[in-house]
């Protein structure tokens, strides 16, 4: 049921850049992840949706093995998720990612915080780095807080450096794990406006989030979750009016009627 | 202390000089008796001693959070032996054990600079396993999420360590790690055990020597005091400003 609205916009994408393939997670008893098959085309924006609990987190740390998988491939760029050591981290470093946390790093300035990766990973020069750093976070909007310190700025200020910290690697794609979830309400938006410039930029994104409205304009494609599978796949437009699920039925019912 | 007080211009002084020959009676036992050297003695034992069980116990503290087992193991059976031998047990077998019997002299023909360096390494072997735990209460100040951040943005495990996790650890923990300096600013009178001249071996030979023993031990008691006192207002003060806020 899924195939015909992924093929719509598969027409548009050139490669499969993320590829999860019958993915299994157990956390002792409860088996988080079933048989998770996903594809993710580069410069392809996944929303992911689902009630709480349903593995959506899960699924979005495996890909940069924040969690380990039981059995089943993750592949990105071709290349399947190295065990440990070396290459994992070179991979990590390839693949961005938001917290619904921040985890901004505490001891250190807004722009050490960016320039941080690439001094010590991408072994860029410290002024180029600094360079790179600052226009990122003009890009993001928060140009003026360079020099002071994560617990001195607004949560949405933070969330703002953090995906600042991410792209400074030059990821390949960006995941982001509810970005949006530990905010007050009128900071979300001004993070949802740095994600949606981020997607219109071409960027591949896997966002798991309960904002429905990005879902909605931003999204290529909705994968909603419950109970550790992938329920339904759909365009966002399909998927808002016209769920085939009752599941995903019963959710947007929830959600969307109050 | 010694002769008729020297004219001097201000009129205070000359009358404090009464006083001179009192403080001549009261401490003439402190005559003929090297209190200075003795207590340099400590100050070098307390000071090599920290910079070593600094180093040593940060890297067990690194050990015991670290992802190879084996380590892991190492580290936490270290901490587990080390910290429950009495200290004098201890710097008794580096002397007893490493140096008479399996003829460890650590670089030096000379019995006091022998004593010395092994008095040291017992008081750093000793003195890691309480700033490893010290430190490990401190990285489990850090956020867990801080250093998914670190591993996501691709530094490996020492770098995340060393970047992250452990300089917002070291910052928490000021308070705890001056309670270990003090205490092993005070332990290290146990190298009197092996013969090293610091204060308490000065101390032990002056009661025998002399007759005013709560004077010498107010003496002693006074001098270690003088040593710790400001290191835990200084240190103190350090752990304030350094604190990492959230």
């Amino acid at each position: 049921m899924t195939e015909v609205s992924v093929a719509k916009d598969a027409v548009a994408a050139t490669e499969d850049l993320v590829v999860l393939k019958s993915v299994n997670k157990h956390f002792g008893a409860l088996h988080v992840l079933q048989d998770i098959d996903l594809t993710i085309a580069r410069g392809e924006v996944v929303v992911v949706i689902g009630p709480s609990g349903s593995g959506k987190s899960t699924l979005c740390r495996t890909i940069n093995r924040l969690e380990t998988i039981d059995s089943g491939d993750i592949t990105i760029d071709g290349k399947p998720l190295p065990d440990e050591g070396k290459a994992l981290a070179r991979l990590r470093a390839d693949v961005g990612m938001v917290f619904q946390s921040f985890n901004l790093f505490a001891h250190k300035t807004v722009l050490e915080n960016v320039m941080l990766g690439q001094i010590k990973v991408r072994k860029a020069d410290k002024k180029a780095a600094e360079e790179k750093a600052r226009g990122l976070l003009d890009r993001v909007g928060v140009g003026t807080q360079a020099d002071k310190y994560p617990a001195q700025l607004s949560g949405g200020q933070q969330q703002r450096v953090a995906i600042a910290r991410a792209l400074a690697m030059d990821p390949k794609v960006m995941l982001f794990d509810e970005p949006t979830s530990a905010l007050d309400p009128e900071m979300i938006n001004e993070v949802l406006e740095v994600m949606q410039q981020l997607a219109s930029d071409g960027m591949t994104m896997i966002v798991v989030t309960h904002e429905m409205g990005f879902a909605r304009s931003a999204a290529n494609r909705v994968v909603f979750m419950a109970d550790g599978r992938i329920v339904e796949e759909a365009v966002p437009d399909q998927f808002f009016s016209n769920p085939r699920s009752d599941r995903a039925k019963d959710f947007l019912s929830k959600i969307l009627h109050h | 202390m010694s002769g008729p007080p020297v004219r001097r211009p201000r009129g205070r002084r000359t009358r404090a000089s009464p006083h001179a020959e009192a403080r001549e009676i009261v401490f003439d036992f402190l005559q003929g008796y090297d209190l200075l050297g003795a207590f340099w003695m400590t100050v070098k034992l307390t000071v090599l001693s920290a910079v070593g069980s600094l180093i040593w116990g940060t890297m067990l503290a690194g050990m015991r959070v670290g992802p190879v087992p084996l380590m892991r193991g190492f580290g936490t059976a270290y901490v587990n032996i080390v910290r429950n031998i009495p200290l004098t047990v201890i710097i008794l077998f580096t002397s007893l054990g490493l140096d008479q019997t399996l003829r460890v002299s650590l670089g030096s023909d000379q019995v006091d600079t022998v004593n010395f360096r092994l008095a040291v390494l017992g008081l750093i072997a000793y003195t890691s396993a309480f700033v490893c735990e010290a430190l490990r209460s401190g990285i489990n100040t850090v956020p867990v999420g801080q250093a998914e951040a670190a591993r996501a943005i691709g530094l490996n495990f020492t770098q995340v360590l060393t970047l992250v996790v452990l300089p917002q650890a070291f910052r928490s923990v000021v308070g705890p790690l001056t309670n270990v300096l003090i205490a092993l600013t005070k332990n290290t009178t146990v190298a009197a055990a092996i013969g090293v001249a610091e204060a308490a071996t000065l101390m032990k030979s002056m009661i025998e020597n002399e007759a005013q023993l709560i004077a010498i031990s107010a003496v002693f008691a006074f001098g270690f005091m003088c040593l710790t006192l400001p290191t835990g207002l200084l240190l103190g003060w350090v752990g304030k400003k350094v604190a990492v806020k959230r």
